[in-house]
């Protein structure tokens, strides 16, 4: 149990060491943001997929990442960081913040789920996990344009 | 000088009764419809593989909302805005009371009728490629929804493509009248997503790139471009480096069944709801998509490299 905290302190801790080292450029911490959180995915899918063992501690631990993007990834789209950098952001975002954060706080409370779902197994995990997946999409559709 | 006045005012008028004459909505061939009676499981499939409630249905309509075509979506290209039109049942606002012959015409030779050209943004270009009957099950699908009496204003366009009778020419160049036809060289399976693809799926329409005029460049089919709308690029799906070549047959039907990319990031803009369709499609039908894009010609196109951002930031 202290050894699942600690692997889980460490997540959470190199999570904000990433925003802390890169909140100078708001840009780039976004996109490294939405990278962990597609890093988690990879250590999550194949679980879910059952193309490797089922492993709860891996999972909550993936996807209390994600749960933490979606915590603070709405604070990293200040005015003036609307283009450069290769940001793939809509312009969406800035005309309808509210709407954005919204779809950020249904993702962060559906990580949530997911993460306490984790240790009841593989099929309570896996029902949290697919409402939690739809919101990457459903964010996406409105608040991202693919630029390559 | 006079009689140069008079020959330009002639060759204006000819000019004028040719184009007259060329852009005459009726001179399209009649399509070939057969008596028959739909087959509404095919037409409701027909409806998800065609995408037609991604741009029919409100704006935002989710779940049973979907099935309203109410229309009422801004499509917003270089040519001005596009309304999408109701095509829900209805017998003023929206297409209920057509004929067969009428949807066949409007699907496959962009009439409606009476007998005006539709614009393109209606994609008749793929769906001209649609078997009679999977047409007429498809109307028959859309005749059991319910109607809706929204009223949907005209398109706002700008001039020269405000001219509606100028898209007769357009069709000329652009509009075969060509049903789907399988290729020799390739399986049968190839064949079914060939079909899909470029018929009811019209995948075609915004993965390929266009000329000037708005004409797909079938040349480059599958090749990715520029999106029609807004200032984002879509996806060159050839099997080439700078599109699927990574991407496995079974990666590429999986991305369509749940949304999920090989590397886990997600679909996102209009690919959301063209997903949220093929989800509906048969395991068979995604493979035989996956199959057909992997047997195209590999073409590189890919964006231009932006210039370097100002500050990074």
């Amino acid at each position: 149990m202290t050894f699942r905290a600690a692997i889980l302190g460490f997540a959470a801790l190199s999570a904000a060491a990433t925003m802390a080292v890169a909140s100078d450029d708001p840009i780039k911490t976004r996109k490294a943001m939405m990278k962990s959180v597609g890093d988690s995915m990879k250590v999550v899918v194949p679980m879910v997929k059952g193309e490797v063992d089922y492993d709860a501690m891996k999972a909550e631990q993936a996807i209390r990442v994600i749960q933490d993007v979606a915590t603070n990834v709405v604070n990293y789209f200040p005015a003036g960081s609307e283009t450069g950098g290769e940001t793939e952001a809509a312009p969406k975002i800035w005309e309808d913040m509210a709407g954005f954060k919204a779809s950020a706080a249904s993702l962060e409370a559906d990580a949530g789920a997911a993460a306490t779902a984790a240790a009841g197994g593989l099929d309570a995990f896996r029902a949290a996990f697919g409402k939690m997946a739809g919101n990457c999409k459903a964010c996406h559709e409105d608040y991202r344009i693919k630029k390559n | 000088m006079r009689r140069y006045l008079i020959a330009i005012i002639g060759l204006a008028a000819v000019a004028g009764a040719a184009f007259w004459l060329l852009t005459e909505p009726s001179l399209l061939p009649p399509p070939d419809v057969p008596e028959k009676a739909p087959d509404l499981a095919n037409g409701e499939y027909m409806f998800f593989a065609g995408g037609c409630a991604s741009c029919h249905a409100a704006p935002g309509a989710k779940g049973e909302a979907k099935l309203r075509l109410t229309g009422g979506l801004e499509m917003k290209t270089h040519f001005g805005t596009f309304n999408v039109p109701n095509i829900s049942p209805d017998r003023e606002a929206g297409i209920g009371g057509w004929t067969n012959a009428d949807f066949v015409a409007a699907m496959t030779r962009g009439v409606s009728p009476d007998g005006r050209h539709y614009y393109p943004a209606f994609p008749y270009t793929s769906y001209q490629r649609m078997t009679a009957a999977d047409l007429i099950d498809l109307k028959g699908f859309i005749d059991s929804l319910p109607p809706v009496a929204t009223a949907v204003a005209d398109h706002d366009l700008r001039f020269p493509f405000s001219i509606r009778r100028g898209l007769g020419l357009w069709k000329l160049v652009y509009l075969d009248g060509m049903e789907f036809t399988p290729d020799p060289a390739l399986n049968a399976e190839q064949n079914r997503g060939a079909y899909l693809a470029t018929g009811p799926g019209h995948c075609i329409e915004c993965h390929s790139p266009r000329d000037p005029f708005g004409g797909l460049d079938r040349g480059r089919a599958f090749a990715g471009g520029p999106a029609a709308e807004g200032d984002g690029w879509v996806p060159n799906l050839t099997p080439d480096p700078t599109g699927l070549a990574d991407w496995s047959a079974r990666e590429i039907a999986s991305s369509l069944k749940d949304g999920f990319l090989p590397d886990f990031d997600s679909f996102g803009g209009a690919m959301v709801a063209v997903q949220e369709n093929t989800a509906r499609l048969t395991d068979a039908d995604r493979a035989a998509i996956a199959a057909f894009l992997k047997s195209l010609r590999p073409i590189a196109n890919a964006p231009a490299p932006k210039p370097a951002a100002s500050d990074g930031g």
